[in-house]
């Protein structure tokens, strides 16, 4: 039965992906990247991966919505149509995609018990966390504990992101303020319109 | 045999098709904001793939169900070829209805909360980028980027 979910959700996530593929209003592609990401959480759920989920579903379809649609209000929402057909590209795709699908071929089925990657480490972290850590949930106690100095680099990453955003975008403040008293504001945009954007994408830089 | 073969590779197959989508979107359109969509719809298919590739038919998961019967040794329950279930077969452990659970593999899932946490980083510095590009030169279409930046050296 969930063999049946598992292949329903991929197929609409496949669907959904062509859509992203083929839309061009950019408001649109977001939504549609929204949904692709909630999809996936689904998935996640249904492969037994509920933390990842619930982080796929507040993260992914939450928060990046919410990031992209504050770039979009900033910067506008319709994509150009490319000049040209894009050959190469579509080349480079069918190569690498064709390369990969013949390695699937080597690699085990899906769901199988006997498959290599549950063999080695997996086995010690679900029968001793327990007494090692004390938290029923090994995901946890695996990313808290045994991987900790890790979660603390991705920390690290993620504050060195928030300080990049910050600086970008307060960097773009002080480019327009030492250029519209000189030029006159030479943007599009006119001078109201991008000061409470940048306003906005500073909160940005928070999360 | 070819149903069996499809249903056991068709997660990898629709992995690589959205990997390739999203890569395909990322070399071949112009717009930076639509770019950096592809860019996410390639990671997420990524993140895909290693969770196929934890999960066990029938498992559950890893979150154990009855933790105290855990590392009280194995004697009563077989372990199985994979030796994934954890240990609830002590004598002295509750009788769950299932001698034996079997949990998918916690590990992939602890690489991908990881990289998720780090895609929305990328993701953000990306599009506070994207807007700086579009403060700068107006627009958010690579090859319009080009255009003004050819113009401008040729006039210096």
């Amino acid at each position: 039965m969930s063999i049946v979910v598992d292949i329903v959700l991929f197929t609409l996530l496949g669907a959904t992906g062509f859509a992203l593929l083929k839309v061009r209003n950019l408001f649109a592609v977001v939504m549609l990247a929204g949904i692709y990401s909630l999809l996936s959480a689904g998935l996640f759920t249904v492969m037994d991966a509920v933390d990842v989920a619930f982080t796929e579903a507040a993260v992914g379809a939450g928060i990046s919505t919410v990031l992209f649609l504050g770039a979009l209000a900033l910067a506008g929402h319709h994509e150009h149509r490319p000049g040209h057909t894009p050959l190469l590209p579509l080349v480079v795709v069918v190569v690498t995609g064709g390369a990969l699908v013949y390695g699937t071929m080597d690699m085990p089925g899906f769901g199988h018990p006997e498959n290599p990657v549950h063999h080695h480490v997996a086995d010690h972290y679900l029968e001793e966390s327990y007494d090692e850590i004390g938290i029923p949930n090994v995901v946890t106690s695996v990313l808290a504990s045994y991987r900790g100095y890790d979660t603390m680099g991705e920390t690290t990453v993620v504050f060195a992101a928030a300080v990049g955003v910050m600086l970008l975008l307060s960097g773009a403040r002080r480019a327009r303020s030492r250029a519209s008293p000189a030029e006159g504001g030479e943007s599009a945009g006119g001078p109201e319109r991008p000061r409470n954007d940048s306003a906005a994408g500073a909160g940005k830089g928070d999360e | 045999m070819r149903l069996d073969l499809f249903v056991s590779h068709y997660n990898y197959w629709v992995v690589i098709f959205l990997m390739m989508v999203g890569f395909y979107i990322l070399i071949s359109r112009g717009n930076l904001i639509k770019k950096i969509v592809g860019l996410n719809v390639f990671q997420t298919a990524v993140f895909m793939l290693y969770i196929s590739m934890g999960k066990i038919t029938g498992g559950t998961p890893p979150i154990l169900v009855n933790p105290k019967g855990a590392g009280e040794g194995h004697n009563g329950a077989e372990a199985g070829p994979n030796g994934a279930e954890a240990g609830l077969g002590g004598t002295e452990a509750l009788q769950e209805p299932a001698a034996e659970v079997v949990y998918s593999n916690p590990l992939p899932h602890v690489l991908i909360l990881t990289a998720i946490v780090v895609g929305i980083a990328t993701t953000s510095l990306g599009l506070a980028l994207a807007v700086r590009i579009k403060e700068a030169y107006g627009t958010m279409e690579e090859d319009e980027i080009n255009r003004i930046e050819a113009e401008t050296e040729a006039a210096e």
